[in-house]
């Protein structure tokens, strides 16, 4: 069997990997996708956990397939945005959309 | 008193006559704009008369004065125990001046029909005399000095008005500016004296027997005297004394008839009418302060007569000799000696109805005098004397009446101001027989300056290259009605006055306005009369040996031996020239650029560093609300992942 912690790690990777992606990258897409990749980091950890301290219990299970619904509906979501973003500024830099603040 | 319940009329009318015309005058043709002003002011003028008649023919009071009537007044402002007050207050100056406005405004307003004949902003020019005449009328009629002084405002800013008529003629708006800057440098003093005088007799009314603050503010010997002088100042400034005179030279710069009702008739009198109104002041409780009266009025008259003997612009003479004629009536005014126990003896106070009577006769002159002037504008298109000479054969109206004025202002027996000059120089001599002879020599010098006026115009050379090109022609009728009209009532006034000065008949100007308001009977000094006359008689004959003749070899001759003062003397004696100096080289460069840098990097400097600092404090907040996303992101995270830390820690 798998021991635990290797679980923990892969979520700590993920999810750093993830908060790089978001940092880093100025392309929206990209952005998006490291967002998803943080998400992953935490349903790991749901269902890690979940089974480590409530083997009889499913709570943590529902909880990540629940965050990976929600996920799903926030990339159609932030999908819809990129794209009228990219209709409107001729970009899908994260800069371009900086002149929105005022 | 309910017969005088019409006389807010004669305020008001002007002033509908000035809103109706500012508003709608430009939709207005020229005739529909003069009409309004002209009726309106006919029917001011016919209301005066109204009030004059039913005033000078009322009953005297028991001490034979007329009552000083107040039909109207109003408390406009009050401010705790002060309150400035607006009414209407009639008593024997006032209602002459009431007279003596309206009559001169509305000869103004129907020769300006032909003066300003075409002109651009005829409506403007009628709105704006509506304006003038208003205010003026508001000053004479004040009950209170605040009322006076808001008024005494209101003419400033029309006469800066009209000065500047021509306002796209540089010398018009750098003469209106002028006005406007040294009469109001002027009135500051006379708001100081306003307030120090209100503060101390908790007063503004000129009611001056029933404030006995008055009285106990005189035990403060220096406050009363030192309240006064600083309102002659003003008055000064707006009478053109020396050495604030030297605005009304340059506002010959507006149209002639404005120069004969404001800078000749009305306005630059209001300094002597100012003094005539606090005089149970001066006379009772600052006797001495009035010898600074007389000794600027001595000194500007005797230097404006200097200065016109050498000019050669006619209205620059003519406002040379309004500003020696003004000091005249200043004179007379200062000249008066108290009688005792504060009670103004009609004898010792013989110069205060000889200004009056002298500021009567003056402005019915000097108008005339002025409008005649206009016509000869018009008719040669210049001010310049050179271009004149030998009209009297073009112009016979503007001729006859020109020298009938001049006739008075020189002061020949029959012509009004004869009368009027020889009650000055009589006073003058009660004051002292200096003051009474240098009077004498300056009024041969006016006699001697207006007909070299006089036959420089109508005589001497004719410019026949110029007559050729444009034959100088008689103006129309709308300009020689009003000069007739006041030619007739200069001989007339002149006539009867000096019949009835040697005869010794009651019901000459005397029995109208005098210092305490009993009748007084002029009788000449045959002495002085006679003096005066011949010395008058002299000065025109000069004049007419130097000036009359095509070739002028004496005159010539002067000018070569005594080439300065001829030039000083046209020259203004260079006082325009000082007071640039004393303005621009001294309290400019010593007071105003100190003050302007403090202002600019002190006062400014605080305020801008403190809007400086705010704008620093919102830049360097701003990058917070970058908008971008990303930093949002990592911001958040360190936050995390610090609260995770401390949690820890705990």
């Amino acid at each position: 069997m798998i021991p635990v912690e290797y679980y923990f790690v892969l979520s700590a990777l993920l999810f750093f990997i993830g908060v790089f992606g978001f940092v880093t990258r100025r392309n929206l897409i990209a952005m998006l996708i490291s967002v998803e990749l943080v998400l992953n980091a935490v349903d790991i950890n749901f269902a890690a956990v979940n089974r480590l301290l409530y083997p009889q219990g499913m709570e943590g299970m529902f909880m990540t397939l629940f965050v990976i619904g929600v996920a799903a509906a926030e990339s159609a979501v932030a999908i819809a945005i990129i794209i009228n973003v990219y209709r409107n500024f001729k970009s899908d830099s994260v800069d371009s959309i900086k002149n929105m603040k005022w | 008193m309910e017969i005088y319940s019409y006389s807010f009329l004669i305020l008001l009318l002007p002033a509908l006559s000035f809103v109706i015309l500012a508003l709608a005058g430009m939709k207005m043709s020229h005739k529909t704009a003069g009409l309004i002003g002209t009726t309106s002011l006919g029917l001011v003028t016919l209301l005066s008369y109204c009030t004059a008649f039913a005033y000078f023919t009322a009953d005297r009071t028991a001490e034979g004065a007329f009552a000083t009537i107040v039909p109207y007044n109003f408390t406009w402002l009050p401010l705790g125990n002060l309150h400035f007050d607006m009414g209407i207050l009639l008593d024997p100056i006032s209602v002459m001046m009431l007279i003596v406005i309206s009559t001169v405004s509305l000869m103004v307003h129907i020769y300006s029909f032909g003066y300003m004949h075409g002109e651009k902003g005829f409506q403007r020019y009628y709105a704006f005399l509506s304006l003038f005449t208003m205010s003026m009328l508001g000053l004479v009629v004040a009950t209170n000095i605040f009322q006076m002084y808001t008024f005494w405002e209101l003419v400033g800013v029309s006469s800066y008005l009209l000065i500047g008529f021509y306002y796209p003629l540089k010398p018009a708006i750098a003469a209106s500016k002028k006005a406007f800057i040294v009469t109001r440098f002027a009135d500051m003093f006379f708001l100081i004296g306003i307030l120090l005088f209100g503060f101390y007799a908790g007063t503004f009314s000129f009611d001056f027997t029933v404030s006995g603050d008055v009285r106990a503010m005189a035990g403060a010997a220096f406050i009363l005297p030192t309240a006064l002088v600083l309102m002659f100042i003003g008055g000064a400034g707006k009478s053109a004394m020396f050495p604030l005179h030297i605005w009304l030279p340059d506002a010959m710069e507006g149209p002639t008839p404005v120069s004969a009702l404001i800078h000749a008739a009305t306005m630059v009198v209001a300094g002597v009418f100012q003094i005539a109104r606090m005089f149970p002041l001066w006379i009772n409780y600052a006797p001495e302060a009035l010898s600074i009266v007389v000794w600027v009025g001595v000194f500007t008259a005797f230097y404006a007569a200097a200065v016109a003997c050498a000019q050669s612009d006619i209205k620059r003479v003519l406002a040379f000799s309004t500003i020696s004629q003004i000091a005249f009536m200043m004179v007379a005014l200062g000249v008066c000696l108290p009688g005792h126990e504060s009670v103004i003896d009609a004898h010792g106070s013989l110069g205060y109805m000889a200004s009056m009577f002298h500021l009567f006769t003056h402005a019915m002159f000097k108008a005339c005098l002025f409008l005649g002037a206009g016509c000869i504008i018009h008719a040669v298109h210049s001010n310049e004397m050179a271009l004149m000479g030998g009209l009297r054969k073009y112009m016979p109206i503007t001729h006859i009446t020109f020298l009938i004025s001049c006739l008075a202002i020189a002061g020949i027996p029959f012509f009004s101001g004869f009368s009027s000059k020889d009650e000055i120089i009589s006073a003058c001599f009660q004051y002292s027989p200096v003051v009474g002879w240098i009077m004498t020599g300056i009024a041969a010098m006016t006699a001697f300056y207006m007909f070299r006026l006089y036959y420089g115009i109508f005589w001497g050379t004719e410019n026949k290259e110029a007559h050729e090109h444009h034959t100088p022609h008689e103006a129309p009728l709308t300009m020689t009605i009003p000069l007739i009209v006041l030619s007739v009532i200069t001989v007339g006034v002149g006539v009867y006055s000096t019949l009835a000065g040697f005869l010794g008949w009651g019901g000459s100007f005397g029995s109208f306005v005098t210092a305490n308001g009993q009748d007084y009977t002029i009788h000449f000094d045959t002495q002085i009369a006679v003096t005066s006359t011949i010395i008058a008689l002299i000065s025109i004959a000069v004049a007419t040996y130097i000036y009359k003749g095509e070739q002028q070899p004496v005159a010539d001759r002067l000018y070569k031996t005594f080439p300065k003062l001829h030039r000083a003397a046209y020259k203004r004696f260079y006082q325009d020239e000082i007071w640039q100096y004393v303005t621009h080289r001294i309290i400019f460069r010593c007071v105003s650029t100190p003050i302007a840098w403090f202002d600019r990097h002190v006062v400014d400097g605080t305020f801008n560093f403190m809007a400086w600092g705010a704008n620093e404090a919102g830049e360097s907040l701003r990058p917070w609300q970058s908008g971008d996303v990303r930093q949002y992101a990592v911001w958040f995270l360190t936050g995390a992942v610090a609260l995770t830390l401390v949690l820890l820690a705990l």
